[in-house]
């Protein structure tokens, strides 16, 4: 959890615009509050890029 | 004057009753800076109201320095201040970064109890895809306070 406000400079660099957003691997963004299973599915990504 | 009111003490009381096992809050800060972060010295105030209403032993406060204490800041992987390690019977990578407070005040104490249960409370689906992951992942989630 990272409190965006607090970090502005990091809710900048992952272009955090709303909340939640999720950033796995400094690569993936989810938008919103998602599920469990898309999460999952978002998470299965870093297996295979 | 303490941070959570008379109402929120009790709820919070109520919520780590049902703490299984013993979970410590590793606090980063700034002891030794004249000029502590901003919001550092309330979240560490807020941690040590929290851990004051768990039933006893339960829920310990453990507070470092951010840039005097390199070993516990590499050992935890923290990298900006305040944070907050919530570890229980083995650290699950939790960390909380800025003042848990508004809804995130919610998600901190349901962390402590499910750390303390050492049960994720994910479906079987969930732990069999996971398990799968063989690298090191980074799951940053940001919010706002309110």
């Amino acid at each position: 959890m990272v409190e965006a406000t607090e970090f502005p400079h990091l809710a900048n660099k992952y272009q955090v615009y709303g909340v939640p957003r999720t950033v796995i691997n400094e690569t993936l963004h989810i938008e919103g509050a998602v599920p469990e299973p898309m999460l999952v599915n978002e998470l299965m990504k870093v297996l295979d890029p | 004057m303490p941070l959570l009111n008379d109402k929120i003490q009790i709820e919070v009381r109520k919520a780590l009753q049902n703490m299984a096992g013993p979970v410590k809050l590793v606090m980063f800060t700034q002891i030794s800076n004249a000029l502590e972060c901003e919001m550092c010295s309330e979240t560490k105030a807020l941690v040590e109201e929290i851990a004051a209403l768990s039933p006893a032993g339960r829920l310990s406060v453990e507070v470092h320095d951010f840039l005097d204490d390199q070993a516990a800041t590499e050992q935890y992987k923290v990298d900006k201040i305040p944070a907050i390690a919530v570890v229980g019977a083995q650290d699950y990578g939790i960390r909380f970064y800025g003042i848990p407070s508004g809804y995130e005040f919610s998600s901190l104490m349901d962390d402590i109890v499910t750390v303390s249960k050492a049960e994720s409370g994910l479906s079987a689906a969930t732990k069999a895809a996971v398990a799968k992951i063989d690298r090191p992942v980074h799951i940053q989630v940001y919010v706002t306070p309110t």
